[in-house]
């Protein structure tokens, strides 16, 4: 273990980090050789243009809402902390965690899961998925093999069936609450290695 | 002092005299001449059979050694992911939730569905859930980043640059590894250099001679022998072993060939097999030299600077070469992550587009003598180069494959997709698709 603790000591606040998501030492690590290796310039910081050189996600339909979900607004780059701190969204729910009163919730909990998948879609964060909003998702998901009607039809349609208070967006609470048969757990978690 | 040290020197220069003698007259017989000629003694093959010996005996060394003392033998990034993936592809993924989208409003009836997608309705809003995570998947951990750091091995080949944690384990494979470094920078690096200073030489002096005569079929039989002796020199500069398979598939005049890139010396391989015609940019210095003075014996495709940002005069320059039966097939490299380089890009889907007949190329190399991969963040040409020249040798395989051409209904990056993915499964590469967003890595 001896090359590995010091490349832990060469991360400020890595106590700190691992205390707040939840990562182990190894996992850490094993990021902090991915956030290097996408750091191709070796900045120490990774922008939006690092991000796009992955070939898989420039495929992904929804490929630019997560690279701005790195992004806090106003901020044209993350460092590792920030890195690792969204990825923490992704551990699986930790189901032991005893339930202390004054804790923060954990990051990786169902609700900051749904609030990251949230955001994905509420591009402008006024907390509201407007219909447009929804649109736009629709059309890079669904793109050109379906027609302008149906989109439209199909965003209707949603709307209708999550919008509770007919104020023609969907919230926070209404999206939580059309989502609450899914296994958020299952959908939004990637199995971290050893 | 002056008769003492006269006979001294006469005997010096007499004895470098004749070693270079000996040196040259052995390069000539082994390696020139069979060059000119196309043929092979088969040294290279029983070289590369002790080789594999060799690194056999050091790998069982080291990890003994390793087992022993308990260190850390490679370095763990890239032999198991981070993250354990799902087997089903996003490609996949997408057709059905764009057949689920489209079927509901035009029949009305629920999609049958026989794939892994949770509801029978079209669109939900936990849709976006699975490209999320395969998005972030992604971030995390990527085949491609994979593939671009040099591949680790499971053997050792007493290079440094394959395991970085070679400790001192046994004093017999720290003397074999001392061994092998002599042998490689004071003995091959050499005879590597003065041959790649002669195939090019060569080259520049033959196709300037040739240049001279009038166009007609003595001169593109010339320029054609001429070419393939220096490219089958250059190979032996590089010690490149490559095994052509399938050679009734070579690409034929009009035609283009297109070859997936891993490193600069893709372009040597390929040439020394057949005779194509280069598309490139014009650059200074040595490069230019050797750019002018090959397209005075056969016409090749160099670009100026400010014509490369024309796509319609790039794409003309093609086609009229292309509809031009007696010229030579072009030689394209679609990819182009590893070049630098904005007018290969251009040439991403222009080749695609021109609609003559291509006919791909499986380029694979084996990591286990040394590795071609160029990073070119990290290295520059001529420091890969050298590392190219200092590696034991460079093996290959190449597979030409079954021409294809666009058909009915098919748009230029369908048909780019179809022939990369033709490519990657016989070499047995990772397929990616290229997709041209403009947020492409090489884009400086």
């Amino acid at each position: 273990m001896g090359s590995t603790n010091s490349t832990l000591l060469k991360i400020p606040n890595v106590e700190v980090l691992m205390q707040e998501t939840g990562f182990s030492p190894a996992h850490i690590i094993r990021l902090h050789d991915r956030f290097k290796a996408l750091d191709k310039e070796g900045r120490g910081h990774l922008c939006p243009h690092d991000f796009g050189a992955i070939k898989e996600l420039a495929m992904n339909p929804i490929g630019d809402r997560i690279i701005g979900a790195f992004f806090s607004p106003g901020k044209e780059t993350v460092d590792f902390h920030t890195f690792v701190k969204i990825l923490a969204h992704f551990r699986p729910v930790d189901k032991d965690r005893p339930k202390e009163p004054n804790s923060p919730e954990p990051i990786n909990s169902r609700s900051n899961k749904l609030k990251f998948a949230f955001q994905l879609y509420d591009q402008d964060k006024d907390g509201k998925i407007s219909r447009d909003e929804l649109l736009q998702v629709l059309r890079a998901m669904l793109g050109m093999q379906v027609t302008d009607e149906q989109l439209e039809s199909i965003a209707d349609r949603t709307i209708q069936e999550a919008d509770l208070d007919r104020d023609d967006t969907i919230s926070f609470e209404e999206f939580r609450k059309s989502l609450e048969k899914i296994n958020i757990d299952h959908k939004m978690s990637i199995r971290f290695l050893r | 002092m002056g008769p003492f040290m006269s006979p001294f020197n006469n005997l010096l220069c007499m004895l470098l005299g004749i070693s270079f003698t000996v040196w040259f007259t052995l390069l000539l017989v082994f390696i020139i001449v069979p060059a000119i000629f196309g043929l092979s003694f088969g040294i290279r093959s029983l070289y590369m059979k002790m080789l594999l010996k060799v690194f056999k005996w050091a790998t069982v060394r080291m990890e003994r050694g390793a087992k022993e003392k308990n260190h850390l033998l490679y370095k763990p990034y890239s032999l198991n992911g981070i993250i354990a993936k799902e087997p089903t592809s996003l490609e996949e993924e997408l057709k059905e939730i764009r057949r689920n989208g489209s079927s509901q409003d035009l029949d009305g009836s629920a999609s049958l569905t026989t794939g892994p997608s949770p509801s029978s309705s079209e669109f939900e809003m936990s849709d976006t859930f699975y490209f999320c995570r395969r998005g972030i998947e992604s971030i995390v951990d990527d085949e491609v980043t994979k593939r671009f750091t040099a591949e680790e091995l499971d053997s050792w080949n007493l290079l440094t640059r394959s395991n970085y944690n070679f400790n001192h384990i046994s004093t017999r494979l720290t003397v074999l590894w001392g061994l092998g470094v002599v042998i490689r920078y004071g003995f091959l690096l050499p005879l590597r250099l003065t041959l790649a200073i002669t195939g090019v030489s060569l080259l520049v002096v033959f196709t300037t001679m040739i240049g001279f005569l009038p166009n007609g079929r003595v001169k593109n039989f010339l320029s054609e022998k001429v070419h393939l002796m220096c490219y089958r020199i250059c190979v032996r500069a590089l010690t490149a072993i490559i095994t052509y398979h399938h050679s009734e598939n070579k690409p034929k005049n009009g035609g283009i060939c297109v070859a997936n890139h891993t490193s600069p010396i893709d372009i040597i391989i390929l040439a020394s097999d057949g005779c194509y015609a280069m598309v490139g940019q014009i650059h200074g210095g040595l490069m230019g030299l050797i750019q002018k003075s090959m397209v005075k014996a056969c016409p090749h495709i160099w670009f100026e600077r400010s014509e490369v940002k024309d796509r319609h005069l790039v794409a003309k320059r093609l086609s009229d070469h292309v509809k031009d039966k007696s010229k030579l097939p072009i030689l394209i490299f679609p990819e182009g992550t590893c070049i630098n380089n904005t007018s290969v890009m251009m040439f991403k889907k222009g080749s695609f587009e021109i609609g003559s007949t291509v006919y791909p190329v499986a380029i694979k190399y084996d990591p286990r003598f040394g590795d071609a991969f160029w990073n070119s963040s990290k290295f520059g040409m001529v420091n890969y180069l050298l590392r190219m020249m200092s590696s034991w040798a460079i093996v290959c395989s190449v597979w030409y494959l079954p021409p294809m051409s666009r058909q009915e209904g098919e748009d230029a990056v369908q048909f780019a997709n179809r022939v990369k993915a033709a490519i990657a499964r016989q070499g047995g590469l990772v397929d990616l698709l290229c997709v041209n967003t403009n947020v492409e890595a090489n884009e400086k």
